[in-house]
């Protein structure tokens, strides 16, 4: 017989958007490539069944779950194992059941709302032919007692079972696995109610089965990974000795039940088993001994300065800690025979660790940050001493990293060439807006091993074509490096790739820069690798040529046509309360409650809503520590004055004229200062809905007097200076930190002056009354789209706003030639007033558009074709 | 007889002896030589495009010679005779642009076949005979993507797939089915969804009839279309509780022999299976005769692996008359009883 038989069955977990962000944000991406060989390697490393989870907010969790579930169907690697089909919503289970042709189980229903619910959900799974997990939750709640959690599992198997006659070897129960030791008293019990529960459901309701969500248990100790994984182990011991057959168990945060150390174990045991009354106190006490990581405890725990001095040379490195870095590099030197050897000894060791350990996912971005910091005060420390030995030591290799021309943004450079330091990379950082020529030039002169580019706003993707080009003209054979916002491994393959001979590698963040630079300078990987990275890009190549659009193209006429048609002499555009320009300015303590957190924390690769990340499993404790320290950055800044946020904003009269927008000198409505030009989408979307901006605003035909507004802002005055400063001291984590906390300022003086546009300046919605949280969501009236987003991709009409506002005399700000603004945190854009205005992506134009356009701009085809490219051939 | 009784009497006759299905339809019809001009008949005579290769039409169109073909098979001695409506789903009548005869001939199918069975249960009552109403696969898969360039695509859901089969199955019981048959699964997702329909069709009517179900193992890969074992196919329809469970097309009883066995091993049910006639040769035509063929057969027989056995591709009459005798005396297999396991599948059993 070929059937597998079990005894406990882990279900695999991390194709789920709730549990794990790597695919959550594969799957946001619509990366389902990348989603799929998550759950092969699932499956490959021992899943025997896989739980799919697609609930997400943002996303269209029905669609991606039978996208997901389809493309799975084709993969037999994948496919060989049953589906565990997970949501809080039944239209997705439904979904999901209708795309499965194996015996799936349904996670999960219960008797929450109702037996009515309950059965008729049931009897359709039965009809659907799948197993199902019920949860011991009931209409008053969930079931945290040993008597409760039985009652309820009971009640549903009886009504499973005798009203519809549901297989009870098909019923999957979860009694809930709620966290022990978390210092309230009530909750010693829950380990001790699971497990009694667990044995009592299994000999009273006979064939039936028992799951659970095993992390949940430990809650209390996050952070402490030991710790965790102890409890992991001790509770399943006991747990499936009850009865448990199932869990959702992640194999790498399980300790071998035999080797936890006795003393842990027996401290274990008793909170689990609840064996007495000050198990938890015992536990929190022993905790630290036994951990491995997490900033708070070392503080203040010093023991680690009684080890030798290398071992604490490479303890702080690993912790980040400066504290005592001069004083024990010292002692080292002292040691030496060259105070060159401490570099390449003890600090590249402990620098090695870091690495292995960030490879392995143990340390995390700001981590590693943190102890290039602790790194670059070490060898500044010596270099004095190392004096004209300084020979180069054994780096790596040699990496030039630039920001191409018109681009000032290097965040996320930054964090690149600190991480490749880290790795003993040696890194030659020529900064922002760098011309091709320049690159080129430093490459030959300080015989570079390969070049790194970086762009975050859509035209640098152009700049970073010519410098492919340029390097072939020029027989470079150098490996050049692909990074930036808007880059992505379709654009390297189809436009970059194609334009140099030698390797190209897309790199998708700062983790990955690592491995793809060692293979690319190992002689004997890079040729593998090489190759390797040619098939992948033919493959996209071959992909992208294959793909369709989503929709269809239309005429420029057809789109017009169906374009956004405000009842225009039912509506009046409301009257600005000040007309023209003024310049803001607002204190920083005043922007700081304005700011929107998460994205800040995806600037250091920790994906999570704010606040939600500060409590996260894995990623909580450093996003709490990351919090801190750019909150203490803020306190600073605002104390010392040395980032300054200033703006500038104005309403003018104004009409559409096609597709373009008649900015007026006053309301007289004769002079046109200015002509707004926007772009139409152009495939065929329902009825009025070929969104343009113009459409907001009323046309000049109907007679209708409205407005415009224009804004641009900056939280960046400043930065440039700080972040230098830092740097000087070898402090980069904090040198990002300053520029990271200014693009949030930056924004955040956008969504503070657009709620005072809204309320006093163009007053429209005097009387609104939003918390920050729905500022966020944009829950207001109106919209501030900015040029070079989706909505007005073309980065030349930032230039009518500088020319409208006089923005450079009244800020400082400045526009790059790619129409870059200066400082990199800076925002700017139009207002629309429109109750019915909103947010688009013009996406893909036609031919006919893109003449239409070049004609209004007084462009020849060639310019407008630079400008609009990301629209015209993605 | 009432449904009551024909269920009884049916699970009476396979408690006493193995049952022996028809055999093929679509070869019979090919031996009439039928034209275009016969396939359209009067009713269709007009028709817009050819329907020539419509067997399913032909019960409208040339009802005495599908009538015939039943009587044949009766007379050889077959229990339970398949409707001609192997095609006559709304999907797959789409071909010939005739979705809206489609219940029309799912109705005079079964009345056909009704008929037949009526005429012989008069003349042989010892030897009750059964319909069985017939639930092909489509010529679409709600599993497998038609566009190898994008494996997400589909070219039917589900939805689609149980409103063309509950529509059938109403026409197939008003047409005096006894059973329904969902027969020549390649594609597991397709048969769901055609169980899913059943059950919804039963539910309505207020009564049930015994549902049979044959996968096919398209090649010596012992798996279906769609990937799946014989086993993890099973656990796939196990919770339709059949009446009883088996394979048909595709191969010769040689090549199926041991995909029968694998899923007697684990069925609970009764075990059918009918065979194609060999495997086609070069000409498209099996050679498998009904000697040969039915040699096979009995030692299906004798090792216990069947309930029911009938023919499919290129069977004949003599074929199935062979059947009757080799199977005579020989007691049906005995389902098995498993421990009861949750029993999951994904392309592979999974058992808990």
């Amino acid at each position: 017989m070929t059937q597998a038989t079990a005894i406990f069955v882990n279900v695999g977990e991390r194709t789920n958007v709730t549990g794990s962000a790597r695919f959550k944000r594969l799957i946001m991406d619509g990366d389902y490539e990348a989603a799929l060989d998550v759950a092969r390697q699932q499956v490959e490393s021992g899943a025997q069944i896989i739980d799919i989870n697609m609930d997400e907010a943002m996303l269209d969790s029905e669609a991606a779950m039978v996208r997901f579930l389809n493309l799975i169907a084709s993969e037999p690697d994948i496919s060989r194992v049953p589906i565990m089909i997970d949501s809080s919503k039944w239209t997705v289970i439904e979904a999901g059941l209708k795309c499965v042709q194996g015996k799936a189980i349904v996670n999960s229903i219960s008797l929450k709302e109702g037996e009515e619910n309950f059965l008729h959900q049931a009897k359709l799974i039965k009809r659907y032919g799948a197993a199902t997990v019920v949860m011991a939750f009931d209409e008053v709640g969930q079931a945290d007692t040993e008597d409760r959690k039985f009652e309820i599992c009971q009640r549903s198997y009886k009504l499973l079972t005798e009203e519809i006659g549901f297989p009870p070897e098909d019923i999957i129960f979860d009694p809930n696995i709620f966290a022990v030791a978390t210092g309230i008293e009530e909750h010693n019990n829950y380990a001790v109610d699971f497990i009694q529960a667990t044995r009592r459901i299994r000999k009273h309701l006979p064939h039936c089965h028992i799951s659970g969500g095993l992390s949940n248990i430990s809650f209390s100790f996050r952070g402490n990974d030991p710790v965790r994984e102890a409890m992991h182990s001790v509770f399943l011991y006991h747990a499936i000795k009850a009865g448990m057959d199932m869990g959702i168990v992640n194999a790498g945060q399980l300790a071998v039940y035999d080797e936890i150390p006795k003393e842990l174990k027996d401290a274990v045991e008793d909170v689990i088993l609840n064996r007495n009354p000050d198990a938890t106190d015992r536990l929190l006490e022993l905790a630290p001994k036994y951990q491995g990581s997490g900033a708070e405890a070392v503080k203040e725990n010093l023991e680690w300065r009684s080890l030798p001095v290398n071992k604490r040379l490479e303890h702080a490195l690993v912790k980040g800690i400066t504290d005592f870095i001069e004083e024990d590099t010292e002692e080292a030197r002292l040691q030496a025979e060259k105070p060159l050897h401490v570099i390449e000894g003890p600090l590249m060791d402990g620098m090695n660790v870091v690495g292995d350990l960030f490879g392995e996912g143990k340390m995390f971005l700001p981590q590693v940050v943190k102890s290039a910091r602790v790194m670059k005060k070490a060898v500044a420390y010596l270099n004095p001493y190392i004096e004209k030995e300084k020979s180069a030591g054994s780096s790596n290799g040699k990496i030039l990293l630039a920001t191409v021309k018109g681009d000032v943004h290097d965040i996320g450079k930054n964090i690149v060439g600190v991480v490749l330091q880290c790795n003993n990379f040696e890194i030659i950082d020529l900064g922002v807006m760098v011309p091709a020529a320049k690159i080129l030039q430093v490459a030959k002169d300080e015989n570079v091993d390969m070049i790194g580019l970086s762009g975050l706003i859509t035209p640098s993707l152009d700049e970073m074509v010519h410098v492919a080009k340029e390097m072939e003209r020029l027989d470079f054979d150098l490996p050049l490096l692909i990074g930036g916002a808007t880059t992505s491994k379709a654009h390297t393959a189809v436009k970059i790739e194609q334009n140099y001979h030698g390797p190209v590698a897309y790199v998708p963040n700062a983790s990955r820069a690592v491995g793809v630079c060692q293979k690319l300078i190992s002689p004997e990987a890079r040729p593998k690798f090489e190759a390797e990275l040619s098939a992948e890009y033919e493959k996209v190549r071959e992909q992208h040529a294959r793909k369709q659009p989503r929709s269809k193209p239309i005429t420029l006429e057809q789109a017009r046509a169906n374009a956004y048609a405000g009842d225009w002499d039912a509506y009046t555009p409301p009257v600005p309360a000040q007309l023209g320009v003024q310049a803001v300015s607002v204190d920083l303590a005043t922007l700081r409650n304005y700011i929107d957190w998460t994205p800040f924390f995806l600037t250091w690769s920790l994906a999570g809503k704010y606040p939600r990340i500060l409590e996260d499993d894995v990623v909580g404790e450093e996003a709490k520590q990351l919090f801190a320290d750019a909150n203490a950055m803020l306190d600073q800044v605002i104390a010392s004055g040395e980032l300054q946020a200033k703006g500038v904003m104005g309403i003018f009269p104004a009409n559409r004229v096609e597709d373009d927008i008649e900015i007026y000198a006053d309301e007289t409505r004769q002079q046109v200062i200015k002509v707004a030009h926007h772009l139409r989408q152009q495939t065929e979307k329902p009825k009025g809905g070929n969104y343009c901006l113009s459409d907001y605003v009323a046309p000049k035909s109907s007679g209708k007097a409205d407005y415009i507004g224009a804004f641009a802002v900056t939280g960046g005055i400043g930065e440039d200076e700080l972040a230098q400063a830092y740097e000087k001291q070898g402090d980069d984590y904090n040198a990002i930190m300053a520029k990271a906390v200014a693009d949030r300022l930056a924004e955040a003086f956008a969504e503070y002056l657009h709620e005072r546009v809204r309320k006093e300046i163009w007053a429209y919605a005097a009387d609104e009354n939003l918390s920050n949280d729905d500022l966020i969501r944009e829950k207001y009236q109106g919209i501030r789209p900015a040029p070079g987003y989706a909505a007005c991709p073309e980065h030349t009409e930032k230039q009518a706003i500088w020319d409208l506002l006089d923005a450079e005399k009244h800020t400082g700000m400045k526009l790059t030639e790619s129409y870059a603004m200066w400082p990199g945190a800076s925002v700017s854009g139009w207002y629309f007033s429109h109750p019915d205005s909103r947010y688009f992506a013009v996406a893909q134009i036609q031919q006919d558009q893109l003449e239409s356009y070049a004609q209004r701009k007084g462009w020849d085809l060639l310019e407008a074709e630079k400008w609009l490219g990301p629209n015209i051939n993605g | 007889m009432t449904q009551v009784t024909a269920k009884a009497a049916l699970d009476a006759a396979a408690k006493q002896r193995i049952l022996i299905l028809d055999g093929a339809m679509g070869t019979m019809i090919q031996e009439y030589k039928l034209d275009e001009e016969a396939y359209r008949g009067e009713r269709f005579a007009d028709w817009h495009c050819d329907v020539k290769g419509n067997n399913d039409l032909l019960v409208l169109t040339q009802p005495k010679i599908i009538y015939d073909i039943h009587c044949a098979y009766l007379e050889a001695g077959a229990d339970i005779i398949e409707t001609n409506t192997f095609n006559a789903t709304t999907i797959s009548m789409a071909d010939y642009d005739m979705q809206a005869i489609t219940r029309d001939i799912n109705v005079e199918a079964a009345k056909l076949a009704r008929k037949a069975c009526d005429e012989f249960n008069a003349k042989t009552p010892d030897k009750p005979r059964f319909v069985a109403g017939v639930l092909g696969p489509t010529n679409r898969t709600a599993s497998i993507s038609p566009d190898v360039n994008d494996p997400g695509k589909r070219n039917v859901t589900f939805d689609q797939l149980v409103e063309a089969y509950t529509e059938a199955t109403h026409a197939l019981m008003d047409g005096g089915s006894d059973l329904i048959l969902i027969e020549t699964i390649f594609d597991t997702l397709n048969a769901k969804a055609a169980a899913f329909a059943v059950e919804g069709v039963f539910e309505a009517r207020g009564e049930r009839l015994p549902v049979m179900i044959s996968g096919t193992i398209t090649d010596a890969s012992g798996r279906t279309l769609s990937g799946q074992t014989a086993e993890a196919f099973y656990y796939s329809m196990r919770h339709i509780n059949p009446f009883s469970f088996g394979l048909n097309c595709a191969l010769g009883p040689d090549l199926l022999r041991q995909y029968v066995d694998e899923v007697g091993s684990v069925a609970e049910t009764l075990v059918s299976a009918h065979p194609n006639a060999g495997l086609p040769n070069e000409f498209g035509e099996y050679d498998m005769g009904p000697e040969e063929m039915a040699a096979h057969i009995k030692e299906w027989a004798e090792s216990g692996l069947v309930n029911i056995v009938g023919g499919c591709c290129g069977s004949t009459p003599a074929h199935i008359a062979a059947f009757v005798e080799v199977t005579q005396g020989i007691a049906p297999r005995k389902p098995v009883k498993p421990e009861v396991r949750m029993r999951l599948s994904g392309l592979e059993p999974f058992v808990l």
